[in-house]
């Protein structure tokens, strides 16, 4: 008991201190909570926020305390670099930055490297970008389209007992006629002609609210399954359309975009049997119960809506919260723990992450994320992704384990691309060798 | 009496013709370039303007307003209306890209007038149905520019250099051997580019080839009794337009963003430069600047005000709640403008002008 109050005293002088000297890590919230993409930022970013929080209520990193600010982006990429561009420089200086929209990041590419301010695109963005010699501040952690692409054909072939079954197979990629839905191209193309099997590829336009044409070909095609890599209201309109016309739901794969509740429970009952991608498995975990207890009970909770805790877009957030802030632990390792850490020593923490099963069990989310080792070599760190299915009410994990595809061929394909995003820009890529 | 014209004689016909006729137009114009040239890189090197004023700020209004001046000359010097403004910059950005890309050693500004002459093409080309139809069946044949373009830019690859994320990145802008690479200096870039570009737009407007395309708008058949070739006169405002608005997209792309997606040229753009030329003022090169400034400028000064409030006067908001209440306040704005003043702001900045004329005596 004493114990316990010692401890509180030292932990109240030590935020006294912390404060007295402005010992805060500043973290900017580019964030989108009004707008049509407004139900996936509100979720993401309220998770950030919460996992933030809880940190901060059990103390910070090794005393350093966390400080966020919210910048209205619209999920517009002017709004999103004024945004950036405000902050980087308050509270101290930001120390990570994560837009969550495609045209923000891309808006922020040669911003960031000039600041030196690392960003993380998670799940989204330049799937070549994990090239670390290429771009140095640039981390598309945990998995790129290209991974989540080859993930589906492993999944697809595990599902059909090997690689060598999907010979002569029809799958059909539905995508959304933008950059977004085309990136998955050169992955899909060089699997169907390494296995065999046929690729139908059938654009879907902005914004995707009527299909029927679509959906017509996909009957006549008769294919073995159909690849959703659709966006907002195109994936509730995919699965009513695909409802009526009597394709079942079990065939169809979702991209990560197409797998939250925001997009299943608009299509009701057309959604039951669906399944996508995601790289969270649902459920609950200690962690999230530690956040309601801490944060949620002290009143400090993001979520205005309380069940949406623990959902897709949430759970996203808690762990986009947790690798930034075991980047700054691992950072605070090399340069100084309980110091505030620079843009740069971030960046050296996001590259050399090591989150593994002991430390996310440490965590209380042991299971609801990959392991994630980076690299300067590797930005990505992981690869995995897992398939989730939805039974009408909530979100099922259908595969036990974690879900990799080809990586050697991914890599390949991620250094090819970053070679010519070098030779167009003239950047002398890095040295990894030579990184410490 | 501060703004009057007595007194000041024409004696030649060179000082008949100016630009800017009366002194005090001269006058402030000078002074505005002088604060925008010499004034604000003073406050820059003085350390009270941030690297944030420039690339955050000034640098995107500067943009924008080039791109609402092209919309301007087409929709409100020769009455055609346009959706396709941001399919014009995209096409602008792609191909001064282009350019760059796969000519060794093309410099920056010969590939932003490449690009702004591709565009003009694409304008041409898209022009073509305003010679049948007008008002808002025009409008809808310029919408197909917009899906066509954005399409044609995703379908193929040369474009994007075959990018696997579809999307270009521009080159460093050089020039003489300089790199135009902090935001101070791309500022200064594009104010010359957006400067010379807009006192020639000021000065098109009052030639012959302005005053055709005002005739064709106020009424074509008129215009076309008169002697004007209607053809010749729309295509030339569309090619002129896309002119103005492909360079602001190359600008966009190269002292803005940097990396940019088709998609970045979306319909919403369009839509957004096309109220900037409402709100600014149909049939104004002021107004361009105006409704630039109203449209990219307001949201932050909102989003900065709610913030401030936050964290200095402590009213705590859930962000959620503070981000729609900015929307509505700047959805009232503008509706309390239009209500005001129909013809935009350009129009209050010349009743503004008549009044300072009259006064302090107004009869």
């Amino acid at each position: 008991m004493k114990f316990i109050k010692k401890a509180l005293v030292a932990a109240a002088f030590a935020t006294a201190a912390v404060s007295a000297s402005a010992q805060e890590q500043f973290i900017p919230l580019l964030s989108y909570r009004v707008g049509p993409y407004a139900d996936g930022g509100s979720g993401f970013f309220g998770g950030v926020i919460d996992y933030l929080s809880l940190i901060n209520a059990s103390g910070g990193v090794n005393g350093v305390k966390l400080t966020w600010e919210e910048c209205e982006t619209e999920y517009n990429a002017t709004r999103g670099v004024e945004c950036y561009e405000r902050l980087k420089k308050s509270h101290g200086g930001a120390s990570m930055v994560e837009p969550l929209s495609t045209g923000i990041a891309y808006g922020l590419i040669d911003r960031v490297a000039q600041d030196k301010i690392p960003m993380t695109t998670l799940g989204y963005g330049r799937s070549d970008a994990a090239d670390g010699r290429v771009f140095p501040y640039v981390f598309p952690l945990i998995t790129s389209y290209w991974d989540q692409a080859a993930g589906m054909i492993k999944y697809l072939a595990d599902k059909e007992g090997g690689f060598d079954k999907l010979k002569g197979k029809k799958i059909v990629h539905l995508y959304h006629d933008s950059a977004f839905g085309k990136e998955p191209f050169p992955v899909f193309e060089a699997y169907a002609k390494q296995l065999g099997f046929e690729l139908i590829k059938l654009a879907v336009p902005h914004p995707g609210n009527e299909q029927q044409s679509q959906w017509l070909q996909i009957r006549q095609a008769k294919p073995d399954y159909v690849i959703l890599w659709g966006w907002g209201v195109m994936n509730p309109t995919a699965l009513k359309t695909a409802q009526r016309n009597g394709f079942p739901r079990e065939k169809m794969l979702g991209v990560w975009w197409a797998g939250s509740e925001e997009h299943v429970i608009p299509a009701g009952d057309a959604a039951k049997g669906y399944s996508s991608m995601t790289f969270n498995t649902p459920g609950n975990y200690p962690l999230l119960d530690e956040i309601k207890k801490k944060v949620y009970a002290a009143g400090k909770g993001n979520m205005e809506d309380k069940s949406r805790i623990g959902s897709v877009y949430h759970m996203r957030g808690v762990t986009a919260g947790i690798m930034m802030v075991e980047a700054i632990r691992k950072a605070q390792d090399k340069y100084g723990k309980g110091k505030v850490m620079s843009g740069e020593q971030v960046r050296w923490g996001f590259e050399n992450l090591n989150v593994d099963e002991a430390r996310l069990k440490a965590l209380g989310a042991l299971g609801m994320m990959p392991t994630v080792k980076t690299s300067c070599l590797d930005h990505e760190g992981s690869g995995a992704v897992k398939v989730q299915r939805w039974d009408g009410k909530a979100w099922k994990a259908v595969t036990p384990n974690w879900v990799t595809g080809d990586r050697a061929m991914i890599r390949k394909m991620v250094e090819e691309s970053a070679a010519k995003y070098a030779a167009e820009k003239k950047i002398a890529p890095r040295d990894c060798s030579k990184e410490g | 009496m501060l703004y009057r014209e007595a007194g000041q004689f024409k004696a030649t016909y060179v000082e008949d013709s100016e630009i800017f006729p009366i002194r005090q137009d001269k006058f402030g114009i000078a002074l505005i370039l002088a604060a925008a040239f010499v004034g604000i890189p003073l406050l820059s090197v003085a350390g009270i303007l941030a690297d944030y004023t420039f690339t955050a700020i000034l640098t995107p209004f500067l943009i924008f307003a080039l791109a609402t001046l092209g919309l301007n000359i087409l929709t409100g010097y020769a009455g055609q209306l346009s959706l396709g403004t941001a399919a014009f910059m995209a096409v602008g950005a792609f191909a001064s890209y282009n350019f760059m890309l796969r000519i060794d050693g093309m410099p920056i500004l010969g590939a932003f007038i490449l690009g702004g002459l591709c565009a003009a093409a694409v304008g041409i080309v898209f022009g073509l149905p305003s010679l049948r139809i007008r008002g808002f069946y025009l409008a809808a044949a310029t919408l197909a520019t917009q899906f066509f373009i954005v399409w044609v830019l995703t379908k193929v690859g040369w474009f994007t250099n075959y990018n696997s994320s579809g999307v270009i990145t521009a080159q460093k802008i050089e020039m003489f051997g300089y790199t135009f690479d902090t935001a101070f200096s791309k500022y200064l870039f594009v104010l010359s580019v957006v400067t010379v570009m807009a006192l020639l737009a000021k000065n098109m407007v009052r030639t012959n080839v302005g005053r055709s395309w005002m005739a064709i708008r106020d009424m074509d058949m008129a215009a076309e009794v008169i002697g004007f070739r209607p053809m010749r006169t729309k295509l030339l405002a569309f090619a002129v337009s896309s002119f103005y608005c492909g360079v602001a997209g190359a600008l966009f792309a190269y002292a803005y963003l940097g990396t940019v997606e088709p998609e970045g040229f979306s319909l919403d753009l369009s839509f957004r430069i096309l109220f900037m030329v409402i709100i600014g003022g149909v049939g104004s090169i002021l107004g361009s600047f105006f409704g630039a400034a109203f449209i990219v400028l307001v949201p932050i000064f909102l989003n900065t005000f709610t913030g401030f409030l936050e964290n200095t006067v402590g009213i705590g908001l859930p962000s959620g709640i503070s981000s729609s209440i900015e929307l509505m306040v700047f959805g009232a704005l503008i509706i309390f403008f239009l209500i005001v003043e129909p013809h935009g702001l350009a129009r209050l900045w010349q009743i503004g002008k008549e009044k300072l004329r009259l006064w302090p005596f107004p009869h």
